[in-house]
């Protein structure tokens, strides 16, 4: 329905597909390079009728001016932005970088945890404890080898990286936790975790360091309108009270929160969410049926 | 037609009653976005103008937040000078259109008005906004003759209180950006306030005349994050910051059951389907639950917004839970009595104790308990009280939070500026802030209040900013002054920018 504006916007400056699912956006926004710092994420509208999403940053190169998305197409905006963002087309609205930045201290171990969707952002959190001098264990998981992406960024700023996957086609064989056991079994005297990805991921992280007082930080995405304390649909449960991720946040002490909470939440709009990403598909059917002239050999 | 000189008007000799404005019939409206009140015809326009008094107290003029002067420009309606009645009004408000439409007349303007001791009170609202939307549909604005400055004036927020601001500003002749998180410029007028009371495209108007100004709007702003207000005054080159951010961080009650899907802020309700279209589902990306039995808590004006366009949704009934009773209500009377009209459904003397959900975490009830009203409390209204063994349950799927809101944190963790103890930014008299240079003004200041006292404070904002910078600011300069003619020989006062600017003619150097 809408070509990525032209004009307007931010120029997209490189586009990667890591899977049929997701893609590496890096967007120019110089004055937001400049200003981001990790944890933080922006809010992108990629056309006048579309809605406000918020991504977290996944990476940002202050020479270059850009700043570096990652994007899972699993709703009608996201796919959309799959099939309209290309090298040279413009993000009409990207704004930021919000949230508090993450508390990035001088711990002497640290675990730095992704997985889906959180393997991108945990990225300059992983920079940022090797820039700190901290002790690196990058744990980062994916479904199969397929859909591995940047182990060699990790590698070059983990002292250690673990790679998991579902059916052990690369790495260890397992999910996250299983690879987050084995570097606490190595390493008795891990100070710090950082675990970003599907709350039910992040759930089974905090589950895995609380006996042992990890002290652990979660990097918490829910449904957002505007990105700066106004709408209060970010809210989330924590064991002392109730906060805005959005500008409290993102990062939070995976300790308290309430996971069970944040997946219920996340259900609001699905029945919503079903809808457009069905009407979606119906669109791009008419279209390859109207414009594709039928190819035959 | 005579020419004789006009009479003495009396309160006998003017037309007894208020001029009615045209409204949309209640169940039609209850179905659809389109505004409501429909506003004056010019005849309607010349009716009401004449049952001014042009008496001489002027009450109203004092009684308006940014001193529109009232009688002159009803005067100008009554002469057939419609033009003039526009120059008058936008000599100090330049929304008349917006004003018009959303301030709470009856307690300022009309609600002193003299003929109100006797009648009715003078349409002043209506009149303004005829006149306002009459400049629109005309294409009037006025851009004044505007002698550029070298100053440049960063302002945060781009709601009333900005927009007051940069007008003055921009007047004065500074160079004036203001910048906007979101994506579109207005504030609370657009995410906010509906359609139906106010349309975006009469927003868009008046922005426009904002532009002819030369204000410069940057919209997917976020200072404080993208850069400090620090960076504005020590790196970009702002001579002076103004912040109208507004209040934020909508409030909830803490009781049990505010997680479930289905409960949800006013704000967040009607920034979806205000700002971000989401009525117009699915041609619009953003969705919004749809609710069919609604409950909405608070008695404000967010609140009567919430009510009805849930309404405009679809839903029914739609009810409105408030632990006082209608008369401490503080939405504006004509709002409630519109609400009334349209259907919603009131529940006075009520407040909800815990919101019920289902098996799968969505709201199906509120329980509530009835409320009486005792002693006057701080604010001097009666505190309402809960009344043992009252407790009914209300069956909703969906619950809206319209009880205010809370300082918005995001200036406050990124700068030095002093703040107070409810995380309000802390200023003086003048509203300037603890960074000299740096003024706030509207609801960060003083917490959620009206459009036009935001913009009240947006225009007194900028007069101090213009002392501050020594700008020459006609309120000031040419006042009568007691301290004696040492300070301004000539009339000419001595803090003021360019006191002894000599101009050279360029040929000769």
């Amino acid at each position: 329905m809408h070509q990525a504006s032209q004009g307007a916007g931010h120029p997209i400056v490189t586009r990667q597909d890591f899977s049929n699912v997701t893609f590496l956006l890096e967007v120019s926004h110089p004055m937001l390079a400049r200003a981001a710092r990790p944890g933080q994420f922006v809010i992108v509208m990629s056309h006048p009728e579309g809605e406000r999403i918020p991504l977290t940053i996944a990476d940002y190169d202050r020479q270059r001016g850009t700043v570096t998305l990652v994007i899972q197409a699993v709703g009608k905006t996201t796919r959309e932005m799959q099939r309209d963002c290309k090298v040279g087309s413009r993000l009409l609205a990207m704004v930021g970088p919000m949230g508090v930045p993450s508390h990035i201290g001088k711990a002497g171990k640290v675990m730095c945890v992704g997985g889906g969707l959180g393997v991108a952002p945990v990225y300059p959190q992983a920079r940022g404890y090797k820039e700190s001098g901290a002790y690196v264990i990058g744990i980062v998981g994916f479904r199969n080898r397929d859909l591995v992406f940047w182990d060699d960024k990790f590698g070059a700023v983990c002292d250690e990286l673990i790679i998991c996957t579902d059916d052990g086609s690369a790495g260890i064989k397992g999910l996250v936790t299983a690879g987050m056991e084995l570097a606490m079994a190595r390493h008795p005297d891990i100070a710090e975790c950082v675990a970003i990805g599907p709350p039910i991921m992040m759930k089974g992280c905090a589950e895995a360091t609380r006996a042992r007082r990890i002290r652990t930080i979660v990097s918490l995405n829910p449904v957002m309108v505007d990105g700066t304390g106004m709408c209060g649909g970010c809210r989330v449960k924590l064991a002392d009270g109730v906060k805005f991720a959005c500008v409290d946040g993102p990062d939070f002490d995976a300790h308290k929160v309430d996971f069970d909470d944040l997946m219920f939440r996340l259900r609001r709009y699905r029945e919503t969410e079903q809808q457009a990403s069905q009407r979606f598909d119906e669109d791009c059917r008419m279209r390859s049926l109207s414009a594709a002239p039928v190819l035959s050999e | 037609m005579s020419t004789a000189r006009p009479k003495k008007k009396t309160i006998r000799t003017i037309p007894q009653a208020r001029t009615p404005a045209h409204e949309q019939d209640a169940k039609v409206r209850a179905g659809n976005f389109a505004e409501v009140n429909r506003g004056y015809q010019l005849e309607d326009a010349q009716l009401e103008a004449e049952r001014c008094l042009m008496c001489p107290e002027q009450p109203c003029v004092a009684g308006c937040p940014v001193n529109v002067p009232i009688p002159q420009f009803i005067e100008r309606i009554v002469a057939r000078d419609y033009r003039g009645a526009y120059d008058v009004i936008t000599s100090t408000n330049l929304l008349p259109a917006v004003c018009g439409r959303v301030c709470p007349q009856e307690n300022q303007c009309e609600g002193v008005c003299t003929v109100g001791d006797s009648l009715e009170p003078v349409a002043i609202g209506r009149l303004e906004r005829w006149v306002g939307d009459l400049a629109i549909s005309q294409g009037w604005s006025n851009v004044p003759y505007i002698e550029r400055n070298n100053f440049r004036v960063g302002i945060v927020g781009s709601g009333p209180a900005g927009m007051a601001c940069a007008a003055d500003m921009a007047k004065a002749g500074c160079e004036v950006t203001v910048f906007e998180a979101f994506h579109e410029a207005g504030g609370v007028l657009k995410y906010g306030i509906p359609d139906f009371r106010l349309p975006n495209a009469v927003v868009d108007a008046e922005i426009a005349k904002l532009v002819a100004l030369g204000i410069m709007f940057e919209c997917n702003t976020l200072v404080g994050r993208l850069f400090t207000i620090e960076q504005m005054v020590e790196e970009m080159g702002f001579h002076a910051v103004f912040i109208g951010t507004g209040a934020g961080y909508p409030s909830f009650m803490g009781i049990p059951g505010e997680s479930l899907n289905g409960v949800l802020s006013a704000n967040e309700l009607l920034t979806r389907c205000n700002l971000m279209h989401a009525r117009d589902f699915p041609k619009y990306d953003t969705p919004l639950q749809p609710g069919k039995r609604v409950v909405v808590i608070g008695a404000g004006n967010t609140a009567m917004d919430a009510l009805r366009v849930c309404l405009r949704l679809g839903a029914e009934p739609v009810i409105c839970l408030y632990r006082r009773s209608r008369a401490e209500a503080p939405a504006r009377a004509e709002e409630i009595h519109h609400a009334e009209e349209e259907g919603i459904h009131f529940h006075w003397l009520a407040s909800p104790v815990e919101i019920l959900g289902d098996d799968d975490r969505n709201v199906r009830g509120v329980r509530c308990v009835r409320m009486t009203l005792g002693e006057p409390d701080a604010s001097g209204r009666r505190r309402p009280v809960p009344e043992a063994g009252s407790e009914f349950e209300v069956e909703a799927d969906m619950v809206v939070y319209a009880i205010g809101t809370n300082a918005n944190p995001i200036i406050g963790q990124t700068s030095r500026l002093k703040l107070d103890r409810r995380g309000y930014i802390a200023t003086d008299e003048a509203l300037a802030t603890s960074i000299p240079g740096v003024f706030a003004g509207g609801d960060i200041v003083t917490g959620a209040a009206t459009v036009i006292e935001a913009m009240g404070a947006g225009r007194r904002a900028a007069r101090a900013m213009k002392a501050f910078l020594g700008l020459r600011d006609t309120d000031h300069v040419y006042r009568d002054r007691d301290d004696g003619p040492d300070s301004s020989p000539f009339g000419i006062d001595r803090a003021e920018r360019g006191y002894a600017r000599i101009r050279m003619p360029r040929s000769a150097t």
